[in-house]
């Protein structure tokens, strides 16, 4: 019993992980249909912005703390620039963003190699979230897990909540439902496709710094999570926030549970096969939103 | 799509733009007889010649890189799938050759070297022993990579999954084939992969006048593909390929089954990275899981992309400049070859997507009128695959 806790707790800090880097890639993939393998280098900027408030401010609870907004508009302006820049042009051929972000994430990636170095680096993690807490039962949970979980929840309630009560909010949900017709009502479409880019991208920078508790930080930290990332929102289904939630912790479970059984790359795989055997179920996802288009 | 028919003729066989009486077919077969008569010669008659022995093993390593590209050209630039997951498929094959070549150095009863070292195994594993006969193995470096791409794709396109979801799969197998790969070390060579193959059918690598007869069969595998290629895209089976691409519910209206479209042009696509994996490993001496990952998997596109999609030659010609402009540019500058590999991603995607075949076409038909209009009126040869 107490081992199946303990592996559902690490599932659900593995699945809490896979939210935070997913859920700026629901909004820029899910919502707007932009394929940014960008996206994890937006989480490497993140990871680098903690580093380098921790050069300046070296109590590290506090460089934490002013790293979370800090990167949160360092990878926004990010993707707002590259919004500008090239995605705006490629929006009719959203295949083509792929390649085009690809190119921009092999840059990105150069440039972090010319700037720190190629080597990892390291942040100090702030005492309180270094140490275990022991629960009745034998079961001890890492507090950074703990910290990355409630990071998650506050992201994805913020981002619920933004996009719900907000004029914004509402306003990209009209730009996602039917854009010719937000259009056509008035809205600024261009200005919303940014301010969606620039929260979405944001959201990476924040995965970034809670990804800094976790492990080294390197010019190629991002190409192995946005994999992972994309995954998630594909099964979880486009434009919808809860099958994103719901698809990171399931997923996080299964990895767990397969890594327990057997060993992690055969767990990876498991994942993969029960990923394809979940889209012959739904081809499109757990939620999608009703259309009535031919393609 | 008459774009997309009107570029790929002027590239492939420099037909004039169909404002003038079409030629006919007879004449379309002869100008590519005529090319493949060039593009034979030289490869089999100039390159030889001209270049160092060991310019010309890099050649061979072009080559096995423009026949994946041969692949791809069919399923992304034909069929609309963009397929990131080729690494696989070379894997594969790759493997399949490399664990042959490895028990045959090795000799009858032997088992390959690092095995012992990392694995300390007793026997062979069950899964290596057939590839001890080539007339399993050889087969096997095309079939094992079809039959995945037959179950993945029938599983996927079946489901009517596409676009970037099934772009985001096959980059998803690539990364759990590497992953699989590494954790099983002692069985597979882990990171290393299975590296220092000396032999190839009783003829030792190590020897130049191997390595030559390495590069002809290699050169003479592409021009097969590129043959094959061509009859795909020109007989029906190219037209509807074409058509499920550009509106795949009006095909399936008409009574066609774009799955099975689809899928033909997948498989194709994986046997070719096969056959260029296997040949790799005897021109390259290594396979391993650094060649066949997300990375090298994306960068087989970019060739592909920067000479031209959706045409027979541009997707070779654009993988043989990608990979021959990193060698000479990574040996001077190291770092920097990693920016102009972003920025040709960038800029051919974005402001021409159908490559440097597309603007040899544009170039012509603009002559003389608004020389610079072509930038902005490039179209994206997918059509309205895309959206």
């Amino acid at each position: 019993m107490t081992v199946l806790i303990g592996q559902l707790f690490t599932g659900v800090s593995i699945g809490a992980v896979l939210l935070l880097i997913a859920l700026g890639l629901a909004l820029t993939f899910g919502q707007m249909g932009v394929i940014n393998m960008a996206h994890g280098e937006f989480i490497m900027a993140g990871a680098y912005t903690t580093y380098v408030l921790q050069q300046v401010i070296t109590a590290a609870g506090w460089s934490l703390l002013i790293a979370l907004p800090v990167a949160f508009v360092v990878a926004g302006a990010m993707g707002v620039l590259l919004e500008y820049l090239l995605i705006r042009r490629l929006y009719a051929r959203p295949l083509d963003t792929l390649l085009v972000t690809w190119g921009v994430s092999l840059i990105l990636q150069q440039l972090a190699r010319d700037i720190f170095g190629s080597p990892n680096v390291q942040t100090r993690a702030p005492q309180l979230l270094t140490g275990n807490i022991a629960l009745p039962g034998g079961i001890t949970v890492a507090n950074n897990r703990l910290f990355i979980l409630a990071l998650a929840a506050a992201a994805v309630a913020a981002l619920t909540v933004g996009l719900r009560v907000t004029p914004l909010g509402r306003r990209i949900r009209a730009v996602v439902q039917n854009r010719d017709l937000a259009a056509v009502s008035g809205i600024p479409t261009a200005r919303v496709d940014r301010m969606t880019f620039f929260i979405g991208s944001g959201l990476a920078g924040v995965a970034g710094v809670a990804l800094t508790l976790l492990g080294p930080i390197g010019p190629t930290m991002g190409t192995n999570l946005i994999i992972d990332a994309f995954l998630v929102v594909v099964v979880g289904g486009i434009g919808q926030l809860k099958g994103t939630v719901i698809v990171a912790f399931a997923l996080g479970v299964l990895q767990a549970t397969g890594e327990y059984l057997t060993t992690l790359s055969v767990a990876k795989v498991m994942v993969f096969i029960a990923i394809v055997a979940f889209l012959q179920w739904r081809p499109q996802g757990m939620f999608t939103l009703r259309t009535r288009s031919l393609a | 799509m008459t774009t997309v028919a009107r570029d790929s003729r002027t590239v492939v066989d420099s037909t004039p733009p169909p404002a003038k009486p079409a030629a006919g077919p007879s004449r379309h077969r002869f100008r590519a007889a005529a090319g493949f008569a060039f593009g034979a010669a030289v490869l089999f008659a100039v390159a030889p010649l001209v270049l160092s022995d060991f310019r010309l093993s890099l050649l061979a390593k072009y080559l096995c890189v423009a026949m994946v590209a041969v692949g791809i050209g069919l399923a992304w630039g034909r069929g609309g799938m963009l397929a990131l997951g080729q690494g696989v498929f070379f894997g594969l094959g790759g493997y399949a050759m490399a664990m042959h070549l490895k028990l045959a150095d090795a000799g009858p009863g032997n088992m390959p070297d690092f095995m012992l070292l990392y694995g300390q195994l007793d026997e062979l594993p069950l899964w290596w022993r057939p590839f001890a006969s080539p007339w399993f193995a050889l087969p096997a470096t095309v079939l094992l990579p079809m039959g995945v791409a037959f179950v993945l794709g029938s599983l996927v396109f079946r489901r009517r999954v596409r676009g970037a979801y099934f772009a985001i799969l096959s980059q998803a197998l690539a990364a759990a084939m590497v992953i699989l790969l590494i954790g099983q070390q002692g069985t597979t060579g882990g990171t290393n992969g299975l590296t220092d193959i000396q032999g190839f059918f009783g003829y030792d690598l190590d020897d130049p006048v191997n390595q030559r007869m390495v590069y002809f069969i290699i050169a003479g595998t592409l021009l097969a593909l590129l043959a094959l290629a061509r009859h795909l895209m020109q007989c029906r089976y190219g037209e509807l390929l074409v058509a499920v691409r550009d509106g795949e519910e009006r095909v399936r209206f008409l009574g066609y089954d774009p799955a099975g479209v689809k899928l033909v042009a997948y498989v194709v696509a994986a046997g070719m990275a096969g056959l260029a994996g296997a040949l790799f490993v005897p021109a390259v001496g290594i396979i391993s899981p650094a060649m066949i990952g997300i990375v090298p998997s994306i960068e087989f596109v970019i060739g592909v992309a920067v000479g031209g999609r959706a045409t027979l030659l541009g997707p070779v010609l654009g993988a043989v400049a990608v990979a021959w402009a990193r060698t000479a540019l990574s040996e001077r500058f190291p770092g920097g070859w990693t920016y102009l590999q972003g920025l040709l991603f960038v800029v051919v995607v974005a402001f021409l997507p159908g490559g440097l075949a597309s603007l040899i076409g544009l170039l012509r038909r603009d002559e003389g009128k608004r020389r610079f209009g072509w930038l902005r009126r490039t179209r994206c040869p997918e059509g309205q695959v895309s959206s």
